[in-house]
């Protein structure tokens, strides 16, 4: 008896410090299980649902998909996501690529610069929203100060522009991220072999053959980094719109998280609101899981 | 020698383009910080009459006063004082809890794998990604039926969820980079597992460990969602309140005190970015170019 117990004894703790890295892992799991897998799974039953005010269970189908695409709304808030998602994503590409290149040309001062290229990532989209809604206000911004200087006709009116509103969040978000993407394109250069630029430099190509022919092919992982991050916060963008132009006027820079977050809490269709946020989903997901895939592989070999 | 000169000074030329258009785009960069400054600190009257771009030319600090403890924001007048404090009370539990869990998991994932580790790591790398709109339903019930709805504590139990994912990011990918074999010959001098993550991984983990606060911090400092969905008048954070200032409709817009208010938000990251940057730039191209 005591003989098999001493011997029980270590094996119990043995088997316990072999589970413990497990144990130590579990909470993560538990959080990871629950709080975002099981609310994705319980958002997408909801989605079925007719579900107001509170979540209820009874299930109608594709009904709430199927109304959403009827409503106006929706489809402002999913063509306003098209044109500053690709407007957002070209324009900081391209001034971020820009910024890089010139940066690369051995600056002196160029920490200093940088970091004053990348500070606005530091701040609340929040903030970024209060100081372009007022900087862009035809009343005191930009239009009363050009007018004061003596143009009286000069016009810039955009945010209270029905036509133009949407315009002036790529604007502000453009402000905020090309820093974050000058940034990353920097990194991609400094990674670029030196030798061959100098074997190029030497056969006479010129700086620009240089960077189109040699450099800019180079930087594709960058590009490709670049794209699923705007991407993902072009699709994910609630706080600037809302602290910028609120959604309006009238419904004109509506997007997806604010029309789901307006949908669910405020107008009491949480059915809609639910199948808003799982398109929403399904959307990053298409670009993020194939990228995350293509990395964790890479990783693995 | 002609040729030489030549190219020089065509060298001269493009240089001096170069500069000039970067200190082009410094200037693009830093006007709305400008004009955040310069109009939190002059009267209403010299913005409302076209001088949103001058100097003051009366120094007020009465904006900062005001946005700081008397402006009305929402049902009372405490200015942003109360809601500065909620930020902060949410920001250090929600930091440390989040990064002590993710150097764990790191450290799990890479000294200690087992079968399906990589997909489990897969799995919760995509909750770093995805759109919160997906959770928020469920998380307003949960938090319900945990008793900290609409409370500062249940903001923090928010970002801990949701932060976990990034700090396992960044412990994982720099504790891969440790050498495997110290780890190995401690086990073999009989050290524990807890051990060996307290005497040998943790000392070397500063970089790191800053990187992921900084991160942590930067966002949950900075996020709107989660602070509007869940919090009640009285645990509202920062941004959440600077926003309902700002967006109220009644009475004059005192520009002046917006201003004020959006640098008092700003500047608790702008300060650790400007102390920190070089870490802050770190955490943001692990977070977007892993490894």
């Amino acid at each position: 008896m005591s003989h098999a117990a001493t011997e029980n004894r270590p094996a119990l703790l043995d088997r316990l410090r072999e589970a413990l890295p497990k144990i130590v892992l579990s909470p993560t799991v538990a959080i990871v299980a629950i709080f975002v897998y099981g609310f994705i799974a319980f958002t997408v039953y909801l989605s079925f649902t007719n579900s107001r005010i509170l979540p209820t269970f009874d299930l109608v189908g594709w009904k709430n998909y199927e109304n959403l695409f009827k409503i106006r709304a929706w489809d402002i808030a999913v063509s306003n996501l098209l044109v500053f998602g690709i407007l957002y994503i070209v324009i900081c590409c391209a001034l971020g690529l820009l910024l890089a290149i010139l940066l690369d040309q051995r600056i002196r001062a160029e920490g200093f610069i940088r970091t004053i290229y990348l500070y606005p990532m530091a701040l609340s989209f929040i903030v970024t929203g209060i100081a372009w809604k007022w900087f862009l206000d035809p009343g005191i911004g930009l239009e009363a100060v050009v007018q004061g200087w003596g143009f009286e006709n000069f016009k810039f009116g955009w945010i209270k522009d029905r036509d133009m509103a949407i315009y002036t969040i790529v604007i502000a978000a453009v402000w905020q991220t090309s820093g974050f993407v000058m940034a990353m394109f920097l990194a991609g250069l400094r990674g670029i072999d030196s030798e061959m630029m100098k074997a190029a430099q030497i056969d006479g190509a010129s700086t620009f053959a240089l960077y189109r022919r040699i450099v800019i092919p180079q930087l594709r992982p960058a590009f490709m980094s670049a794209f699923v991050v705007l991407a993902h916060m072009a699709i994910k963008s609630y706080d600037l719109v809302i602290a910028l132009t609120g959604g309006g006027p009238g419904t004109a820079t509506e997007v997806p998280a604010t029309f789901m977050y307006s949908y669910t809490f405020t107008r009491n269709q949480m059915g809609i609101g639910a199948a808003s946020a799982v398109i929403m989903l399904m959307t990053i997901a298409a670009i993020i899981v194939p990228y995350l895939w293509s990395e964790l592989r890479e990783k693995k070999q | 020698m002609s040729a030489s000169s030549s190219a020089s000074t065509g060298n001269g030329i493009a240089r001096f383009i170069l500069y000039t258009l970067l200190a082009l785009f410094c200037v693009y960069y830093l006007l709305p910080l400008y004009v955040m400054v310069v109009n939190s600190l002059k009267p209403l009257s010299e913005i409302t009459s076209g001088g949103m771009m001058s100097l003051p030319e009366t120094l007020t600090f009465a904006p900062w006063q005001s946005a700081w403890s008397q402006a009305q924001v929402g049902v009372e007048a405490t200015g942003l004082r109360p809601y500065f404090i909620n930020s902060i009370q949410m920001v250090v539990p929600a930091v440390a809890l989040s990064t002590l869990l993710g150097a764990l998991n790191g450290y799990v994932l890479t000294k200690w794998p087992f079968r399906g580790s990589t997909i489990l790591f897969g799995l919760l790398l995509f909750g770093c990604f995805i759109p919160f709109q997906i959770v928020l339903i469920p998380m307003a019930r949960m938090l319900g039926l945990m008793g900290l709805a609409g409370s500062v504590p249940g903001l923090i139990f928010v970002h801990l969820v949701y932060g976990i994912g990034f700090s396992t990011l960044y412990f994982r990918n720099y504790y891969a980079a440790f050498p495997t074999e110290l780890v190995r010959a401690a086990q073999i001098d009989g050290a524990g597992f807890f051990t060996i993550f307290w005497r040998i991984l943790l000392p070397s983990s500063g970089p790191i460990a800053v990187v992921c606060i900084i991160w942590q911090f930067t966002n949950i400092w900075n996020d709107f969602l989660f602070g509007a969905s869940f919090s009640d008048f009285d645990s509202q954070p920062m941004t959440v309140a600077l926003n309902n200032l700002v967006q109220s409709s009644t009475g004059v817009k005192e520009y002046n005190v917006h201003f004020a208010g959006a640098i008092m938000a700003a500047l608790p990251t702008l300060l650790v970015y400007i102390v920190a940057g070089r870490y802050f730039v770190r955490g943001l191209m692990a977070g977007s170019v892993k490894g």
